[in-house]
């Protein structure tokens, strides 16, 4: 066996060393019953690379790859184009194989990347402080109104209408397992100022999303007022971070807590993970913040140096009294990021922002041509939600057999939104011209 | 009931101080507790206006390695924090007994006093510890 | 003879025994390198785009009003910047890292490469479910292999990491609760307090309350005192158990414990982040487990990244597998795969969604691959040797050191710090491991062990190795039971020497601010 280096020599000899008879001698705590003679039966022995590589390949096959061709799905993960410097960071030994930087004397490297990281995220944001990253932007929302509601003291979290419905589900199912009231408000292409009505003096925090899951993007200022001035907080919600070099950011709208996606940057689609969960805060609730955070420091030689810190906040230290239960992260992900981030600067990620919007924008002009097409989204980034005169996911599939991925339907978010006809579809960098004349060439020969 | 119109401390098994002076407490924590946390890195206090009842978790004490309960060492309402230890966590490490002082406060039941320890007391079960 | 005196000497000349300092701050091979905000500029990009039009989009007026300012940096200033970092850094791929626990085993390059497969890395998690049969029968051909290696009838496969995992199992076993309506009632959960601090922060998540349960003098569950506090049973939801234990031990009494439980009408929430040691030789199926968590990241061998990303698949038992969480893939009976995704029909029980999309799929390629490769036979074998590896290392160093419990251990040796000198503690020992070359074991976890050092080798150290690393640590336990001073100082040899944790803490900076405005803001 490859990864194996003992040799039957070796322990033979390390069993005399222990003083052992057989390695059965360590086992003999498990109960008889529950002792396995042999090897476990219906799976199969070690095979060499060749053979793995043959089926796995084979596998992958069977799928389609976002690049194979014409692409417009979006709603939480988009396809970007990643540096290839990226892929070669993250493989990097020294990042890929240590662990949690919890002996900074010898993870500088990735102390340093963290608190590199940490900077980007509050600077995109616009926000004080970032964290070192959470699990994804739907774990990372759920945690936000968890943090909330351990600020004001209060037990009410209400949901935007155009929030991401599993960003929705997760914060649902974490917030009424301990006890808190979860308001859910009507799905709405464009009703996310609808948290400034909806808001009362009992209410933890409202979260709304910009660009919203329908793509609208909203200034979300007057939930932000309204939310303040009953003593809630407002959570800031993104699922596209390229947005975030455009439109306006939740700092510069009041939000308190401000988390999303970070995979659009440095990050492949992956089928839905690994992602990276960014989440960021006013500096005043930073000793109330999940997950980990790195900060600068001295060693014993004056030289500045970097240490997670403020750790007392979590599990390991607070136990059954911690802000969360997090503890790995999404490190490497968060590493793809900053990666990213440092090659585009902010100049770059702007522009990107700029190419992703006009890409979005020619879409919808394409679109908007064919008979029959309505575009519901009246302000957006780089997606956006249409209706077709005919059942969404037969338009979808007909699409499919034309060799064009066009998008999600939103029933498939929304199962019992009524929104049967509706089409949810992104374009960013990674889509061409020809792209969207195939798009718009193939939907109107179906409706 | 005593009435304690000079300033009197007095000392709980939690390692809580509370002086006591007419209707107020000023509590903080003593020596032994800081020098067992070590260095002290942030104080987080109660609000003005609270009501806490004899062991209530009042207060929270961090260190770099742990976080600690500070419990209300007698009932009474918040009236006063010290707001030194925002910025200034340390000084309850470098004066625990006199600027590191957490809060005031207003003495709901005096009768609560008598089970506390005096100095004479404080000392000798720490030295038993 | 001719006689050429010219050219460099080739022997070394007499050196000074002095530390030298440079003008730039590097050591040689090890390079200083500042922040991205010291050394790249606001109008540098590492990347070509093609140039934006710039004319009026749809934004509808929600702009950005101040840019973010951040810097960039070429290609080239990229790569060394990272490059640079990453020297600063211990890595498996360098040497033995015993932090035990953690689990820190070779990573092969085969699960990096396949990860990559266009067909893996490049697809959607909402495209159309026919576009990606072969994804969804990835994640059915790991969920049989997880279900076949722990006996255990369903696996919920979304969980993030190892305590969105607890975070799941606890959740199905309120879910349960709730079906039974005893959920109001049934509140308490029994945690040991040797346990890892995730498994009373999960249970407080789902809205239980811990109750401490204390280890015996073996380092196992004390079932006295079980008994006794399961002797009131109406309020119990379950016991949340790591086995093997945090100690490196395992729980002796499980059987009875999974009995005791189950007759007290609660459940058994088993932390399996020590699976590795007993893969292939016990399946927790077999020992009333109902749920338990696995890290990915630990027994199958995904990168632990400096921190993540993780995956924590949870199996599930009959009494559980109603519950789990949407989404799930079945196979129906044309062959086709499918994602239940809705709490309807087949998940009507759920407790529903715990993230977005449907887990850690860049994970599942690469703990598939380890396990393909492994073979039943091969991950026997691993978790034999990982085993005998750490009873090696107990065996070599008990004579210096003291094993906190008698007996044999499982995957992981833990000592206690009586052996050390006053004034001398497990941090000095940890940091005089990094001057010898090696990452510091876990310390001070578990908490039931004063001063605990935990020494986990894992599978994938050669004998050479491991009798290089006791050398190591048989010496500095020897000058920590002497007393040696000099340890107080150590690193010497690190790229940093101790870092002040109290001034991080009491003033936290947490981000990079410009000179300028700090000095403005000082004023």
């Amino acid at each position: 066996m490859r990864y194996l280096p003992l040799s039957p020599e070796d322990r033979a000899e390390m069993l005399a060393t222990i003083g052992a008879g057989s390695v059965e001698d360590f086992f003999t705590d498990v109960p008889e019953a529950a002792r396995l003679g042999s090897t476990i039966e219906g799976l199969p022995d070690h095979q060499g690379e060749l053979a793995v590589e043959r089926h796995m390949t084979k596998l992958a096959a069977k799928n389609r790859s976002a690049s194979s061709g014409p692409f417009f799905v979006g709603a939480g993960a988009y396809k970007h184009h990643v540096p290839a410097t990226v892929d070669m960071v993250i493989q990097r030994s020294e990042f890929l194989t240590t662990y949690t930087p919890y002996q900074p004397e010898i993870a500088q490297g990735t102390l340093q990347t963290l608190f590199e990281f940490q900077t980007q995220v509050a600077a995109m944001t616009a926000m004080d402080v970032a964290n070192a990253s959470m699990y994804d932007g739907s774990t990372a929302c759920a945690e936000a109104a968890i943090m909330a509601t351990r600020v004001t003291r209060r037990k009410k979290v209400i949901l935007s209408g155009g929030l991401h419905p599993h960003y929705a589900a997760a914060t649902k199912m974490v917030c009424e397992a301990q006890g808190f009231e979860v308001v859910q408000l009507p799905a709405a292409v464009d009703g996310e100022n609808a948290l400034a009505d909806a808001v009362d003096d009992q209410t933890a925090c409202v979260i709304g999303q910009s660009p919203n899951i329908f793509g609208t993007v909203t200034d979300l200022s007057k939930s932000a007022d309204a939310a303040h001035e009953k003593g809630a907080l407002l959570v800031s919600v993104f699922t596209e971070a390229v947005s975030l070099g455009l439109i306006t950011p939740p700092g510069e709208m009041g939000a308190d807590i401000a988390v999303g996606e970070g995979q659009s940057i440095g990050n492949g689609l992956n089928f839905g993970g690994p992602y990276v969960g960014l989440f960021a805060c006013t500096q005043k609730l930073v000793r109330q913040m999940p997950g980990r955070l790195c900060g600068e420091t001295v060693d014993a030689d004056g030289n500045r140096g970097f240490v997670l810190t403020l750790s007392t906040r979590e599990q390991h230290i607070r136990r059954d009294k911690a802000t969360s239960n997090i503890c790995t992260n999404s490190g490497l992900c968060a590493l793809a990021f900053t990666a990213h981030m440092t090659l585009l600067g902010g100049k770059g990620l702007e522009q990107m922002a700029l190419l992703n919007h006009e890409a979005a924008c020619d879409l919808a002009d394409a679109l908007e041509a064919v008979p029959g097409v309505e575009i519901l989204t009246p302000r957006f980034f780089n997606e956006f939600a249409f209706r077709t005169p005919m059942d969404a996911e037969a338009v979808l599939a007909m699409l499919d057999e034309a060799g064009v991925v066009g998008g999600v339907r939103a029933s498939r978010l929304f199962p019992d939104g009524h929104m049967g006809d509706v089409i949810l579809c992104a374009a960013t960098e990674c889509t061409t011209a020809d792209d969207i004349a195939a798009y718009a060439a193939a939907l109107k020969e179906i409706i | 009931m005593t009435r304690y119109t000079q300033p009197t401390t007095f000392f709980t098994k939690d390692h809580e101080w509370v002086t006591v002076h007419n209707d107020l407490a000023t509590v903080g924590i003593t020596h032994y507790a800081e020098n067992q946390l070590g260095d002290i890195v942030f104080v987080e206090l109660p609000e003005v206006g609270v009501e806490f009842s004899t062991g209530d978790d009042m207060a929270v004490v961090e260190s770099v390695k742990a976080a600690s309960d500070v419990y209300a060492p007698i009932s009474g309402k918040v009236v006063e924090v010290n707001p030194a230890l925002a910025d200034k966590p340390e000084t309850v490490n470098e004066s625990p007994r006199e600027n590191g002082w957490f809060c005031v406060l207003e003495i709901k039941d005096g009768a609560e006093i008598a089970s506390l320890m005096d100095e004479d007391a404080y000392k000798a079960f720490c030295e038993g510890l | 003879m001719t006689m050429n005196a010219q050219g460099r000497p080739t022997s070394p000349a007499q050196a000074s025994n002095q530390s030298v300092d440079t003008v730039s701050g590097s050591k040689g091979l090890l390079q200083a390198e500042g922040l991205i905000f010291e050394v790249g500029t606001a109008d540098t990009t590492g990347v070509d785009l093609p140039k934006p039009t710039n004319r009026t989009g749809r934004l509808g007026g929600v702009a950005r009003s101040q840019l973010t300012g951040l810097p960039g940096l070429s290609e080239p200033q990229t790569v060394r910047h990272y490059m640079r970092l990453s020297q600063k850094n211990y890595a498996i791929d360098l040497g033995l890292f015993p932090l035990g626990s953690c689990t820190m085993k070779h990573n092969p390059r085969l699960n990096e490469k396949l990860a990559r497969l266009p067909g893996f890395a490049d697809i959607h998690p909402l495209q159309p479910q026919a576009t990606v049969q072969g994804a969804l029968e990835l994640i059915d051909e790991l969920a049989t292999w997880l279900k076949t290696l722990t006996g255990m009838p369903a696996v919920a496969m979304s969980p993030k990491a190892g305590a969105h995992g607890e975070f799941c199992g606890m959740m199905a076993i309120r879910q349960a609760l709730v079906a039974r309506g005893e959920a109001e009632t049934r509140k308490r959960v029994l945690v040991p307090a040797s346990a890892h601090g995730t498994n009373p922060a999960t249970a407080v998540q789902c809205g239980f309350i811990v109750d401490e349960i204390k280890a015996n003098a073996r380092g196992r569950v004390n079932m006295e005192e079980l008994k006794a506090k399961l002797e009131k049973s109406d309020d119990i939801a379950g016991i949340m158990l790591t086995n093997p234990n945090t100690c490196g031990l395992f729980e002796t009494d499980i059987k009875e414990i999974a009995d005791l439980i189950h007759a007290a009408g609660g459940y058994f929430y088993c932390d399996g982040a020590n699976f590795n040691a007993i893969v292939g030789r016990v399946r927790p199926g077999d020992l009333g487990v109902d749920a338990m968590h696995i890290n990915l990241h630990k027994t199958f061998s995904t990168p632990h990244g400096g921190g993540g990303p993780g995956s924590g698949p949870t199996v599930l038992s009959d009494a559980l597998a109603p519950y789990a969480p949407v989404p799930f893939v079945v196979k129906d009976e044309d062959g086709v795969f499918r994602l239940v995704e809705d709490m309807e029909g087949d998940a009507s029980e759920s407790f529903g969604r715990m993230v977005a999309f449907h887990g850690q799929m860049g994970m599942f390629v690469r703990a598939l691959t380890y396990m393909l490769s492994h073979g039943a036979d091969g991950l026997k074998q691993a978790s034999e040797d990982a085993v005998l590896n750490a009873n090696y290392i107990q065996a070599r160093l008990k004579s210096v050191m003291t094993p906190a419990f008698e007996g044999y251990c499982m995957h992981e040796a833990l000592f206690s710090d009586a052996f050390t000198a006053d004034g001398i503690e497990t941090i000095d020992i940890a940091k005089s491991l990094i001057d010898e070359g090696y990452h510091p074991m876990t310390m001070y976890f578990p908490l039931v062990v004063h001063g605990a050092m935990l020494i986990e080798p894992t599978e994938s150290e050669s004998k050479a190795e491991l009798d290089r690393f006791c050398d190591s640590l048989e010496s500095i336990a020897r000058r920590a039971a002497q007393g040696n001073e000099t340890m107080k100082g150590a690193p010497y040899l690190a790229p940093m020497r101790r870092l002040d944790e109290t001034q991080a803490a009491r003033k936290p900076v947490l981000k990079w601010t410009p000179p300028e405005t700090s000095s403005v803001a000082a004023e």
